[in-house]
């Protein structure tokens, strides 16, 4: 959208400046979106260390800043290795099944009012089916290796990202139910309001269902406590043993892309995406709101770091429980209870 | 244009990925072709207008249903030339339903005309996103079926966790209201042994 007019201009027909501008805005999006990965990154490491009273990394460049660099072209110039009795089509497909999955969940979510690469009806459908499907690179990757851990890994991530989708789903259905609307942008101005961040969507009813989201979240991206896909006392390196070089790269990528956009998606349900917290002059300006929804996003990246840093790894029957006999009656009630809500009490509000 | 374009794509696609996943020699590679299938099916969803149907194939068939065949398909242990043996004696048999089927569906198309004056059906009515006036349409008009649909889906999960509910006497099974409400006090036992001596006949 933002550089059709430029290409229009230069005398070329609509479809194609369209074309052409939709393409150039994904890849500027795209190259902001990794730099941006690789000082959280480091965050991550940063933060994981300071809870541990260690450094983290501060060699590389000033206060380590230059570290994900380094680490990028170590694994670009190591040698791809691929085992000899794996299936080579779907072990080399695999990561990047994952890698572009992770990417093209991106494409709905609105930076700022009106920034946003494809603006669709169903955008959080979207998303939700773009997160259930990076399950696939990882079954793919641990059934194409031929090799026990990494099978072993595949199974553990089918039965839990599954089972954890299942409550994601019903907490993005409260949600919807109470803005009314799939469209992500709508979403977010459901929430506007005189009182700031009064009117997110977390101090309404819906309170209970961020923590909800934000521990189905962490299973369905396999982070700690719940990365029993990875674990490394008993599955070594779980579904990615065999993998070396960029295709290990592409996995650690589309894993902390993944994450990002989960907490991207978790800002934009609960805490009012692009909104400022208090509805006051200079803050509110709509130039502005690209800074909150990354303050957002760093906040909820933060909550990750902290989790992954202090809570021990939970065991594989546990987490089922979690998901099934706690997580799914509780969304499912407050679907009920929200609909409830929405039909008979906020109308008399 | 452009839709011509990707329709095409997705048909093309879509054909080659459906007959991948009867020729293919690998059980999970036809599965996965098969998504591809499903993927390209909801592409033409899209194309049509349709979005929210294309989204749930994706979130249901493909998000779900797909992972459970892949699931199982990679547990079976297959044995690729055992399976090679089999497949010409049923070849006159499905050689049979095949021809069937094509001659229905040559039956259908050659008789099944639209009426010129008929109005072309939009996917998204006046005023409506396609979510919207899909909800409409279901929850009005065809709430019946839609409630028997469900009560369908739920007779069948009922049953499939009664099939294998199981309860066997004599297995140790874990109370986690128990296993949460331990303290240090519960779990420890002090004992004073003596040396040389086990601690059997000390044990409660």
């Amino acid at each position: 959208m933002l550089f059709t007019n430029l290409f229009t201009g230069l005398g070329m027909n609509h479809s194609l400046a369209w074309f052409i501008s939709q393409a150039l805005s994904i890849l500027i999006f795209d190259v902001v979106l990794l730099v941006m990965i690789a000082y959280l990154l480091l965050a991550d490491r940063k933060i994981w260390a300071a809870v541990q009273m260690r450094r983290g990394p501060n060699v590389v460049g000033p206060f380590g800043l230059l570290q994900t660099f380094a680490d990028l072209t170590k694994f670009l110039l190591k040698e791809v290795i691929i085992p000899a009795g794996s299936n080579k089509v779907i072990f080399m497909i695999a990561p990047l099944v994952t890698v572009i999955l992770a990417f093209a969940g991106w494409a709905v979510v609105p930076l700022n009012k009106g920034w946003v690469i494809s603006d669709i009806n169903v955008g959080i459908l979207y998303l939700f089916a773009m997160s259930s499907l990076g399950v696939y690179g990882i079954i793919m990757a641990g059934w194409a290796s031929n090799s026990k851990y990494p099978f072993l890994s595949a199974l553990r991530a089918a039965a839990q990202m599954v089972s954890y989708e299942v409550s994601i789903g019903f907490v993005i259905i409260t949600v919807l139910l109470f803005a009314g609307s799939l469209n992500l942008s709508r979403i977010v101005e459901a929430q506007a309001g005189s009182l700031g961040m009064l009117n997110w969507n977390v101090f309404s009813i819906l309170f209970p269902m961020l923590p909800i989201f934000f521990v189905s979240a962490l299973a369905e991206t396999n982070r700690p406590p719940f990365d029993l896909v990875e674990a490394e006392s008993e599955l070594v390196a779980g579904f990615f043993v065999e993998y070396s070089s960029t295709p290990f790269l592409l996995f650690f990528l589309g894993e902390y892309l993944s994450i990002v956009l989960m907490c991207a998606m978790c800002s934009i349900l609960f805490l009012g995406g692009w909104l400022s917290p208090v509805n006051i002059w200079p803050l509110n300006i709509p130039e502005l709101g690209i800074f909150w929804f990354l303050a957002k996003i760093c906040f909820f990246f933060f909550m990750f770091a902290m989790v992954k840093a202090m809570v021990p790894r939970y065991r594989y029957d546990q987490l089922m429980r979690l998901g099934w006999k706690v997580f799914l009656p509780t969304s499912l009630l407050w679907v009920v209870l929200t609909a409830g809500w929405v039909l008979f009490v906020r109308p008399h509000l | 244009m452009f839709e011509a374009v990707a329709f095409y794509f997705f048909s093309a696609i879509l054909i080659a990925s459906a007959v991948m996943v009867i020729a293919a020699r690998n059980p999970v590679h036809s599965v996965l072709f098969l998504i591809l299938a499903f993927f390209n099916a909801a592409g033409l969803f899209v194309l049509l207008g349709a979005e929210f149907l294309g989204m749930i194939l994706v979130v249901v068939y493909v998000g779900a249903v797909a992972v459970l065949f892949l699931f199982v398909v990679m547990m079976l242990d297959v044995d690729f030339a055992e399976l090679k043996r089999g497949t010409l004696q049923y070849l006159p048999f499905g050689a049979l339903i095949g021809v069937i089927l094509v001659a229905e569906l040559v039956m259908a198309g050659s008789v099944w005309v639209a009426r010129p004056s008929a109005p072309l059906a939009s996917a998204t009515p006046a005023g409506l996103s396609n979510t919207e006036a899909l909800g409409m349409i279901l929850y009005t008009d065809y709430i019946y079926y839609f409630q028997i649909a469900g009560m369908v889906l739920l007779v069948a999960m009922i049953g499939a966790i009664v099939l294998t509910l199981r309860s066997r006497p004599g297995v140790r099974r874990q109370v986690i209201s128990v296993q949460n409400a331990r303290t240090a006090a519960m779990a420890v036992d002090m004992h004073d042994l003596k040396p040389g001596q086990g601690s059997e006949g000390e044990r409660a």
